[in-house]
């Protein structure tokens, strides 16, 4: 469609003119999107409400306190973060400046899911303008509400060329990826991830790809089970589960199982009191689809508690399965619903030999008062990222890499990370057009000698120190020789 | 894919013991490299040790030297609720990493990868490239000898096997080749989700400005260009400068080629060949463009083309239109820095980019202003040699980096690990629900990032 065409081109057009680039505008664009979340955050909560019923203060924490966090935490680093960072130098290059510049890559797509929608659009669109980049944003369009406020938000409090917003469904958004990036950031499914790679081969575009997968949680029979089974509520349940990196399943062993269910009732309880349906705190599926598609996960389950529904408001009661066969549905898909099975195993090598055969998922999750056992699961596994003894909180943690590995994902992002996600590091080595005579060293005719002393100054590295200003006096001699050497292999000639 | 499962290749001592084999291999079959990469593409002895041994060995020292290093957990700082836990990077192996390989650098272009690819703990499977025969032959009979067989493989095979091969589900594709290639390998790899480095390649610009040592830019030019007879990722593609500039430079440039490979290159046991005939036609059709100035001279026979350097090239010259690896240095001219600048972002992104003059502000100002994987001032091809500088293209020149640190960077997983205690429970009531304006006050304070222009107890 020539819309997206003429948004794209006009985001280049920006770019190429150089303005996001000094850190002075980025600094001022990220301080307007700090004014905006702060000004406007009552219509950003009414517009996560209508979406998902989430309540204020849990909209707040999710969306609202992350956005400000990462915004802060930008532009304390920028300077620091955008620096060129000076690089170790061999003894042939000692006297030239090597040193790594962060540049902007140009035009950044951000693809974001309808699960966080304000935070998974505004989270890398502040790492791609703190590198330096023009930025498309594309917020899911299955989160209608808050599609809509981004797309009348950001062009009042950013540059409206450099920063621009397109809504739309499944065909706007393919249409959108037939164009130039130089970048793509997507949050969503794996299916659709392979899709939007594919589209970036074309172009041989960089991804970021945040899938999902169905991140197991071990339980230890060796831990305290209460507050164990407490973390693990908080986290399932939030957002009604749908959160990619909740925990999708337990493994335990058959002898606790009953008293997990208990625990994880007893704390349902006391979140969201008697009836959950009337509380304030717990959430709604996003849509009938969804709603369908996790009902049908409930099918020739044993269901331990819960399993009410509502279609009407797409309700779903905190559930727990037990007993559940590993082959079954509710085990094939990320649930991303309310809905927590228990699969039984006897040991921590069951378990980990469980996880191991299946996709490497965004998150993994282990209870234990046993270190040495934690140890062992971290070791033997692999997954985007983990937590021992709680769930979901690496992710808030701003110095850790957040992404994932195999179908969970590629690339990944938060922090520093956004901002080398969102940056080019390129090599730079400026040298004098003097000191000539070190170079006859490389040219040919080659010789026998020159290669050892290419040896020597090639094969050793040195970082700026007195040794360097030492060998530096050595380098100044050695030079002598090796005019001397060459000319008198000249002369032989 | 068993081997990786069973976890052999995640012990430090046995990476270790992999790259010291490596080593051995490049001492061993140092011999047989520099005959088998002189029968692929005539390479001169000198440049075969410098590029297929030496830099291979730096890469393997400094992957040595610093393995314990990068293999550690890193820490990293907390905020405040979770000064009691223990927040790390975890470098996980991928698992089973592809590594393809070009014909023009043909044991240094797998090498430097796998050596990244075995430091971060990863099983690995070669293909080097079937246009440089000899070099594949020997690797794939004499790699297996060093390496442990169960987790190292090389295959061989041409274009029909090599899209075989990419049917399989691999944990990390490291490609190093052309842009349309690339994008093949990029296409196949998002069925299977599986993350890529591509290294490709482009028309790297050369500028030289009007203020330099035209004696010392023509031989740092002339050695860059000619060196492996072209067929370098990295060569200055084509020369921008001035008409004046040009005149300076053409003789300097003859005086610098003859100094360098006498008076009939074609004698020279230091000037290479081109690797086939299909290339070899290729760049031969290159010499159409604008008119020769020096060289021209080619022996189809021998896949020999003399050092050429073309002017009177218009940017719509078949010579402009695609990457030369070949022996031939095109000028185009320009009138000033700005003209130069403009042309340069005209284009494709390159792998690298030049720039020529004694005036700093000069090869600031196209650094500066211009967009390429690396940037080298004042010279060529050098800022390769660094182990400490990342390698790597944007847009068509490629995507992803390696060597030194970086190599190991890009073959492990960077997992971000959170330990938590099972006591203090109580420092998480705040989060939970049922949610109150209280509560949640606790869990901005006790959360959240401040300026240090702001003022708090934190």
């Amino acid at each position: 469609m020539e819309r997206m065409q003429q948004v794209v081109g006009r985001a280049r057009a920006a770019f190429r003119s150089g303005r996001s680039r000094p850190l002075e505008f980025r600094m001022q664009q990220l301080k307007a999107l700090e004014r905006m979340v702060q000004e406007k955050e009552k219509e950003i909560l009414a517009a996560l409400k209508a979406d998902l019923n989430k309540s204020g203060p849990n909209a707040y924490s999710h969306e609202i306190l992350g956005v400000l966090g990462e915004l802060a935490l930008t532009m304390e680093k920028l300077p620091s973060w955008a620096a060129p960072q000076a690089v170790k130098k061999n003894l042939l290059t000692m006297r030239d400046e090597a040193y790594i510049g962060y540049e902007p890559l140009g035009v950044v797509l951000v693809i974001g899911a309808w699960n966080y929608p304000f935070v998974l659009v505004m989270q890398p669109l502040i790492g791609a303008i703190a590198a330096g980049n023009a930025v498309v944003v594309k917020p899911s369009e299955v989160s209608e509400n808050t599609a809509r406020l981004v797309a009348e938000l950001l062009p009042q409090y950013l540059d409206k060329d450099l920063y621009a917003v397109i809504t739309g469904g499944v065909p706007e958004t393919t249409e959108l990826l037939t164009q130039r990036f130089d970048h793509i950031l997507y949050t969503g499914s794996s299916a659709v991830g392979r899709t939007v790679m594919a589209a970036a081969a074309k172009h041989l575009t960089p991804v970021t790809l945040e899938l999902g997968g169905k991140s197991p949680c071990y339980i230890d029979k060796d831990c305290d089970l209460a507050v164990a089974c407490r973390r693990i509520t908080w986290g399932k349940y939030m957002n009604c589960g749908q959160t990619c990196i909740a925990p999708d399943y337990i493994l335990c062993d058959p002898s606790i199982q009953s008293k997990v269910v208990e625990n994880i009732k007893a704390t349902l309880k006391e979140f969201y009191g008697e009836d959950v349906k009337s509380s304030p705190d717990y959430g709604k599926i996003v849509n009938q689809r969804h709603f369908k598609r996790i009902l049908g996960l409930l099918e020739g389950q044993k269901i331990a508690y819960g399993g009410e529904t509502d279609e009407a408001s797409c309700f779903i009661a905190p559930t727990i399965l037990m007993d559940v066969s590993p082959e079954s549905k509710v085990m094939e898909e990320e649930i991303f619903g309310p809905v927590l099975p228990i699969v039984t195993v006897r040991s921590v090598d069951e378990a980990i030999e469980f996880i191991n055969l299946r996709e490497k998922p965004l998150a993994l999750y282990v209870f234990s008062n046993k270190k040495q056992l934690i140890r062992r699961v971290i070791a033997e596994t692999s997954s985007g990222g983990m937590t021992a003894n709680d769930v979901i909180m690496h992710s808030v943690v701003p110095a850790l890499p957040f992404g994932g590995v195999g179908h969970s994902g590629m690339g990944a992002y938060h922090g520093r990370f956004s901002f080398e996600t969102f940056s080019h590091r390129r090599a730079c080595l400026i040298k004098d057009l003097r000191w000539e005579v070190l170079n006859k060293l490389r040219y040919p005719p080659g010789s026998m000698e020159k290669m050892n002393l290419a040896k020597l100054l090639l094969l050793k590295q040195c970082s700026k120190s007195r040794v360097a200003q030492f060998v530096s006096a050595l380098l100044a001699a050695l030079k002598a020789v090796v005019a001397k050497v060459s000319f008198v292999s000249l002369l032989s000639l | 894919r068993a081997s990786w499962l069973s976890g052999k290749t995640r012990p430090m001592e046995y990476r270790v013991a992999q790259l010291e084999a490596l080593g051995r291999f490049l001492d061993d079959k140092k011999q047989e490299i520099l005959e088998a990469t002189a029968s692929d593409l005539g390479k001169a002895p000198f440049e075969a040790e410098l590029s297929e041994i030496l830099l291979c060995k730096n890469e393997l020292h400094e992957t040595l030297n610093n393995l314990s290093q990068w293999m550690k957990d890193e820490h990293v700082n907390k905020n405040l609720v979770m000064q009691l836990d223990s927040a790390f990077i975890r470098k996980d192996p991928y698992g089973v990493v592809l590594i393809i390989a070009p014909w023009n650098y043909p044991i240094h272009l797998f090498l430097v990868p796998l050596i990244g690819a075995i430091a971060a703990g990863n099983c690995v499977i070669v293909k080097p490239s079937e246009v440089s025969k000899n070099t594949e032959r020997l690797v794939a009979e004499a790699l297996p000898d060093y390496l442990d067989k169960d987790c190292f493989a090389v295959v061989t095979g041409g274009v029909q096997e090599t899209t075989r091969l990419l049917e399989n589900k691999f944990d990390y594709i490291f490609f190093t080749g052309s842009p349309p290639v690339g994008r093949i390998i990029m296409t196949a790899a998002a069925k299977h989700l599986t993350p890529v480095t591509l290294e490709l390649g482009g028309k790297n610009p050369c500028y030289v400005s009007d203020t330099c040592d035209v004696t010392n830019v023509a031989r740092r030019v002339a050695w860059g260009r000619f060196f492996n007879a072209g067929q370098t990722c990295i060569a200055p593609d084509y020369l921008l400068c001035t008409i004046e500039m040009q005149e300076k430079l053409l003789p300097a440039l003859r005086k610098a080629i003859s100094d360098f490979y006498g008076p009939n290159p074609r004698e020279s046991p230091d000037f290479g060949r081109i690797v086939n005939d299909k290339q070899f036609q290729r760049v031969q059709r290159l010499l159409g463009s604008g008119r020769v100035a020096i060289g021209g001279q080619t022996d189809e026979a021998e896949r020999y083309m003399a050092p050429t350097v073309l002017v009177d090239v218009q940017p719509s010259d078949p010579v402009m239109q695609e990457e030369v690896f070949g022996p031939i240095l095109p000028i185009v001219v320009i009138a000033n820095m700005d003209e130069a600048i403009d042309f340069i972002n005209s284009r494709e992104r390159p792998l690298a980019v030049y720039a020529f003059s004694s005036n700093d502000k000069v090869v600031s100002q196209v650094l500066e202003r211009t967009s390429s994987g690396g940037f080298c001032g004042n010279d060529t091809l050098m800022h390769v040699t660094l182990t400490s500088l990342p390698f790597g293209g944007i847009g068509n020149s490629g995507l992803g980096l390696h060597h030194g640190k970086f190599s190991f960077d890009t073959f492990s997983h960077h997992r971000g690990c959170l330990k938590r205690g099972m006591g203090w429970e109580s420092l998480n009531a705040p989060r939970y629900p049922p949610y109150s304006k209280t509560n949640f006050g606790i869990v901005q304070a006790t959360s959240k990032v401040t300026r240090k222009s702001d003022c708090t107890l934190l």
